[in-house]
């Protein structure tokens, strides 16, 4: 068979099992698991970006998703009235005072000699910095916390909420990962892979941790909700004339109507930024960019030798795919309309996108969004498969065995089970994936 | 008088806590050290090979107080704990010879053996949330305290308390016996010397005859008896819940780079590095500063350089300036 068959054979395996899903369960599942997938598979293109170009590891990716679902807060509701004039500017010093310690530290260490004097300087910079900074930065955080804590006590953001410009915030949670991920690619790139991976574990679960803890940033655990979205809300469609009319056309009731609209209506805007950023990986995977990425993936120390800067190329690679990972974020935080940090699980985030990259076919943009599609699939029907296979398990026992009831109550872990397997199978039985690298 | 206090104050909230939780971090950054120094590569599945181990010590432990067996004064957990070990021994060696084996015999790149091992971290954690589930589980019995803060001030008729809590006791002196025999068995005996040698040079050792199947196996089985030891001395000190022994990962890796992969003796001292690194920044110093300072300079706020939430920030960032100062670790480490 050739591949371009196979391939739209995959995808059409893929949509077929969609499909059935609308049929048989509801078509608003269906469409949600499209939505979810068309994100998961900009993450997926993200990630074989860093990985399938250029062999970076990065288990961070938790870390740049929720950065972008940071963004979508910080775009997308209005600044909290006083907030500003209470702490902000004092929040903002305080980060500004920060950078200025940072820069004065890289100073001295570039400019003095080596030795204990030097050591002793960036010490003291360091130490009293802290402090000041300290001193700057918690009467600010209380100030805005002390705002109408039940409601806001945050300090709010631009407030775009019209219509397609709440999409800024995507871009926006873009830019956000991508600073993250220079100042993580700048410590760990250039050593060792495994360092690089601990690097990134670390920091997705530091910007976790800080999004729990920072209530004045985005409300930590208690959660920003009702966030703007770019599409119009089923309220307004089902109150709106000509909107049933058309409905009652189609033999749909207005509220199922409204509710399928809106989704559309996200899976056509996420659709768009997919296939722009497919088509721009695909034009960097072909050209001299790309071919430059894959020779360093291959051969380091060749490449090297051929005058390739290899640290400064995986710093850029690494910051692009993190990018794109963070403007997936954002797009997932409008989706959901809330940005909840507690959800945020490393399983879920960062070990799914890499089942579904090497399932998909690392190196291949088109494998990355297969597998997207395809995990997220398996993802969200495995629960139920689980339950179905534990019914028929213990169909022989008796109603109300503890071990029965223990075994259909832990059908929800068999999700992490069968990821497991996918990927080991994968890795095992056909390490390039379903749509292998060309 | 107030000096004293202060120092009490200071090992109540800082030494003693944080010896224990550096105990339970390099026994961690031991077993993840010796996978890297004899098999390669960074294993993700640490975590949640702790995790299973430290459950079935408390299925077992369970089993044992069902049927009214007890230590006395000791939690019953000790008593389980060999049971756990074996559990974990057969789990960790039917892994590597279903999984790991293949990819070894085929030379495959570390970065790919880390992408399995974190296939393997998904299947653990699935067994384990499938057979306890994914909630809290307390296991702990016996005796709660070796000295109460109550009795020591009793004792001493100062106003700070001392509180050893049996669990840290019974941490420290484990974690003592364990490196003491591992370091015997790695210098001592003809199976350890033949570990280090592989760890130091494949090919040297395979042509003198070392049979890197047998060191393979073994290092799973003490990295198995670790991982569970870890397990459930964190278990029994804190709680038994299946997530946080993925969370423990970091600074458990933290403690193995910051002390140079592949060294057993910068594991131990790494884990206590981060350990007190992440007590001391996260403690509230407002109490011992009062007793030291005098009174017109007593801190109004707590003191406290970062909030507790973000431990994990601490020992990253130690872990960021090692690598950045001192790429191989304080003690050297091996760097492939």
């Amino acid at each position: 068979m050739n591949p371009a068959l196979k391939n739209t054979l995959l995808f059409g395996i893929v949509a077929a099992m969609i499909l059935y899903t609308g049929f048989t369960q509801s078509w608003n599942t269906a469409l949600v698991i499209v939505n979810m997938g068309l994100i998961s598979a900009i993450m997926a293109l993200g990630v074989n970006l860093q990985w399938g170009f250029a062999g970076l590891f990065n288990v961070g990716i938790m870390g740049f998703v929720a950065l972008g679902g940071l963004a979508a807060v910080l775009v997308g509701i209005p600044a909290t009235p006083g907030a500003w004039s209470a702490g902000g500017w004092n929040i903002l010093s305080a980060f500004i005072f920060a950078i200025g310690v940072v820069i004065a530290v890289v100073t001295v260490r570039s400019r003095m000699t080596p030795g204990w004097p030097r050591a002793g300087v960036v010490l003291a910079l360091m130490i009293g910095g802290f402090f000041i900074y300290r001193a700057l930065f918690d009467p600010g955080v209380e100030a805005v916390e002390a705002i109408n804590p039940a409601l806001t006590g945050n300090i709010g953001g631009l407030g775009i909420e019209k219509g397609l410009w709440v999409a800024l915030a995507w871009p926006v949670g873009g830019l956000f990962a991508a600073a993250a991920a220079w100042v993580i690619g700048k410590t760990a790139l250039g050593l060792r892979s495994d360092y690089l991976a601990i690097a990134t574990l670390g920091i997705a679960e530091i910007i976790i941790a800080v999004l729990k803890n920072e209530d004045w940033l985005a409300r930590g655990v208690k959660n920003v909700v009702g966030l703007p979205r770019p599409t119009p809300y089923e309220i307004d469609l089902q109150n709106d004339p000509a909107f049933v009319e058309r409905a009652a056309g189609f033999g749909m009731d207005p509220v199922t109507a409204s509710t399928l609209y809106v989704k559309v209506a996200y899976a056509g805007l996420f659709a768009v930024v997919l296939i722009v950023l497919l088509i721009l990986a695909q034009r960097a995977l072909n050209s001299p960019w790309g071919r430059m990425m894959r020779a360093i993936r291959d051969n380091e120390v060749a490449a090297e030798a051929m005058g390739k800067d290899v640290t400064a190329r995986h710093l850029q690679i690494f910051v692009l795919g993190s990018a794109i990972c963070g403007i997936a974020g954002a797009m997932m935080t409008t989706l959901d309309g809330q940005l909840t940090p507690g959800t945020y699980q490393p399983l879920r985030f960062t070990f799914l996108v890499w089942v579904m990259v090497i399932v998909g076919g690392s190196g291949n943009n088109f494998g990355a969004v297969l597998g997207g599609f395809l995990i997220w699939f398996l993802w969200v029907q495995v629960e139920p498969m689980g339950l179905w296979l534990m019914q028929v398990i213990t169909a022989g026992m008796e109603d109300g065995s503890p071990l029965k009831s223990h075994l259909i109550d832990s059908a929800a872990h068999m999700r992490l089970f069968t990821m497991g397997m996918v990927l080991l199978l994968v890795l095992r039985f056909s390490p390039r994936g379903l749509i292998p690298e060309k | 008088m107030d000096f004293l206090n202060a120092i009490i104050a200071l090992l109540n909230f800082v030494v003693v806590p944080a010896m224990a939780y550096g105990s339970q971090l390099a026994l961690g950054a031991l077993g993840v050290t010796l996978i890297y120094g004899i098999l390669r590569f960074s294993n993700f599945a640490h975590g949640d090979t702790m995790a299973f181990g430290a459950m079935v010590t408390v299925l077992f432990t369970w089993l044992f107080q069902s049927w009214g067996i007890s230590l006395g004064p000791l939690p019953t957990a000790l008593l389980a704990l060999p049971l756990g070990i074996l559990g974990c021994m057969g789990l960790l060696l039917a892994t590597d010879r279903v999984v790991y084996r293949f990819y070894r015999e085929q030379k495959a790149k570390p970065v790919i053996l880390v992408i399995v091992s974190l296939g393997v971290t998904f299947i653990m954690n699935g067994i384990v949330r499938f057979i306890i589930g994914p909630d809290d589980q307390r296991f702990a019995d016996g005796e709660r305290f070796i000295v109460s803060a109550r009795t020591f001030k009793e004792l001493t008729g100062l106003r700070e308390g001392l509180a050893i809590k049996t669990t840290q006791g019974i941490t420290v002196i484990t974690a003592v016996v364990v490196v003491a025999l591992l370091f015997w068995f790695l210098n001592r005996t003809r199976t350890g010397k033949s570990m280090r040698a592989y760890s130091d040079n494949e090919d040297l050792a395979l042509l003198s005859g070392i049979n890197p199947e047998r060191v393979v196996m073994i290092t799973w089985l003490i990295v198995a008896g670790l991982a569970t030891i870890a397990g459930v001395l964190y278990g029994l000190d804190k709680s038994f819940k299946p997530f946080t022994y993925f969370q423990l990962l970091l600074p458990i890796f933290a403690s193995a780079i910051v002390g140079g992969l592949g060294n057993p003796i910068g594991a131990i001292a790494g884990g206590f590095v981060i350990a007190f690194s992440e007590v001391t920044v996260t403690y509230a110093w407002k109490k011992v500063l009062t007793y030291l300072m005098p009174e017109s300079l007593e801190p109004s706020g707590l003191v406290q350089l970062l909030s507790t939430d973000y431990k994990l920030a601490v020992s990253f960032l130690i872990l960021l300036i090692v690598l950045l100062f001192k790429p191989t670790g304080l003690f050297k480490g091996k760097a492939v």
